[in-house]
């Protein structure tokens, strides 16, 4: 379903163009520790600033970002200004998770982070290191759907579809949280997620439907 | 968005280390669910990030012994679901979760909650080019530039503690809850650790809008710490808002009950929405105490918590709407069961 090869290997090209003794400071869990000790951006000469996603970027300002998405785990190095909807959708071009307002007030960039629903626009990128990221092209474990997935087309839970991401993953956060109650907890805890269209009478009852076949699953 | 170097300490020591180098334009960041929505606007413009989120140990919500503890790096969703709190204090787990969405929830920690930047317009309002001070003038973004929201479009602004150089809302919810109870945050930083009553971590606008807190440079909050209190299961957080969830106040009022029968034996109130700062209520506390709880004298003492309030052009609303929130939430308190 995913295809994160051509980023892949364009990665690579952008990390064989760095100095080596940099990259291998920089490898696994010491990268992020060991750059406070560096303000000044690396010792040795860069001839040229390295290119992230085709943009000529210090290396005292980027990161070496080691992150599991969809259960498959990618390293690429990021602008450390890139928030994790970026480096989803312009790295990896997984263009499921939306961007809406950019500032946490829509919820269509809703992806799980370690298992928990957040706003993947106000998330640094870095913040994802050494965590499991999933977005809504990781729901469904096989072919079929989710089984909130089947519940929106079901139910209709939708127009235009562009809110429909964000809305599914935080409803199955919601499900798995609990809060999938009654109607009145299911809207309250929805909140985060504006569709403009006005499907929410759809989306209630999809959750409400959903809930019950994840609790039988 | 400028630039800025990336680093994730993995102690406080280590966080405090990594500020004293980087210097004045660094920044702490912990969930990021502010600091960094500002940055994206360009309003705050740290050369240097450093995330405490990874320091080990600082999240633990400790509600089993004298006092209730927080950890700075506690998840707003995991306080606001605490079943000691809910039970006990439910002034501060409804604070928590009447507050932002649970995606946000689950990356604010309420530590960095207490150093929210405020929602007012016009402050919001930058350009995004670094060299400008935004569409309209803003002490608070650009010191001496002006306030746009005084005589402007401010049916959203304070009308308790401002100043002629802002009147910008002080946007929290927990805050105001902590207030309203008393606690005490904990902190850390280049000369050593300290305690401050939370009620002195925040500053009036005065002529220095632009400074909203009082931390020296480097300091870091590391730990939340409310007394235990009878009042807290006699306890709500009341609040107003333009739609029913998520989202910011027009007022709202914590308030918790100590009573005797249907006498007040002591009260806690604090309001939301409606100052620059979270507001304590102590002329309405102690006009509470001895009295008998009616919706009237709940009123009396919501018309006292607005004492001195001065309303703009649009937003001569709040100062009704307050004290009636406050009254509302002494009466929800007063029917919850000791």
């Amino acid at each position: 379903m995913t295809n994160y090869a051509d980023d892949e290997d364009q990665a690579a090209k952008v990390d064989a163009r760095q100095n080596v003794s940099r990259r291998s400071a920089l490898k696994g869990g010491a990268a992020l520790a060991v750059l406070p000790l560096t303000f000044e951006g690396p010792a040795e000469a860069q001839p040229t600033a390295p290119m992230v996603a085709g943009v000529a970027v210090e290396p005292a300002h980027s990161v070496l970002l080691s992150t599991s998405v969809n259960g498959k785990v990618v390293e690429f190095r990021v602008d450390a200004r890139s928030s994790l909807l970026d480096f989803l959708r312009e790295r990896l071009a997984l263009t499921g998770a939306k961007k809406g307002c950019d500032h946490g007030q829509c919820g269509a960039c809703t992806v799980h982070l370690d298992g928990r629903r957040v706003a993947s626009c106000l998330t640094l990128a870095a913040k994802a290191q050494g965590r499991e990221v999933i977005t809504i092209e990781g729901l469904s474990d096989g072919e079929g759907l989710h089984p909130m997935q089947q519940a929106f087309i079901d139910h209709d839970a939708l127009q235009c579809g562009y809110c429909t991401p964000g809305q599914i993953m935080a409803a199955v956060a919601l499900v798995n949280e609990g809060n999938a109650t009654s109607k009145e907890r299911i809207r309250e805890y929805m909140s985060g997620n504006i569709c403009r269209c006005g499907a929410y009478v759809g989306i209630v009852a999809a959750i409400e439907d959903a809930a019950s076949k994840m609790r039988r699953a | 968005m400028q630039p800025f170097t990336y680093t994730m300490p993995r102690t406080v020591a280590e966080a405090i280390a990594a500020f004293r180098q980087a210097g004045p334009d660094a920044s702490y960041i912990a969930g990021g669910t502010s600091l960094y929505d500002v940055m994206k606007l360009d309003i705050v413009r740290p050369r240097h990030l450093i995330d405490v989120s990874a320091i080990e140990g600082l999240d633990a919500i400790e509600t089993g012994r004298d006092q209730l503890r927080f950890g700075a790096l506690a998840r707003m969703s995991a306080v606001a679901t605490d079943k000691t709190l809910l039970r006990d204090y439910p002034v501060l787990a409804e604070s928590l979760w009447k507050a932002a969405s649970q995606q946000l929830r689950n990356m604010a920690t309420v530590g960095g909650n207490l150093l929210q930047r405020t929602r007012c317009l016009y402050f919001r309002n930058g350009t995004g080019n670094p060299s400008s001070v935004g569409l309209y003038p803003c002490n608070k973004r650009e010191p001496g530039s002006g306030c746009a929201a005084i005589g402007g479009l401010d049916r959203g602004q304070a009308v308790l503690g401002q100043s002629d150089a802002c009147t910008a809302v002080s946007p929290g919810d927990w805050p105001v809850a902590l207030t309203a109870m008393d606690a005490t945050v904990e902190l850390a930083g280049p000369d050593g650790s300290r305690a401050m009553p939370i009620a002195e971590l925040y500053r009036l606008p005065g002529d220095t809008p632009h400074l909203e807190f009082m931390l020296q440079p480097g300091e870091i909050i590391t730990a939340i710490i409310v007394p235990k209190t009878p009042a807290g299961r006699r306890s709500t957080y009341h609040k107003i808002r333009d739609r029913e969830s998520y989202a910011f106040a027009l007022a709202s009022a914590a308030v918790a009950l100590d009573m005797d029968g249907d006498h007040v034996r002591r009260a806690h109130v604090a309001l939301g929405g409606v100052g620059t700062r979270p507001w304590r209520a102590r002329a309405a506390e102690q006009l509470l105490v001895g009295q008998r709880l009616t919706p009237e004298s709940a009123l009396t003492a919501g018309r006292a918590a607005l004492e001195g309030a001065r309303a703009g052009k649009h937003n001569g609303f709040k100062v009704d709407l307050g004290a009636r929130t406050v009254a509302d939430a002494l009466m929800i308190a007063a029917e919850r069961s000791a």
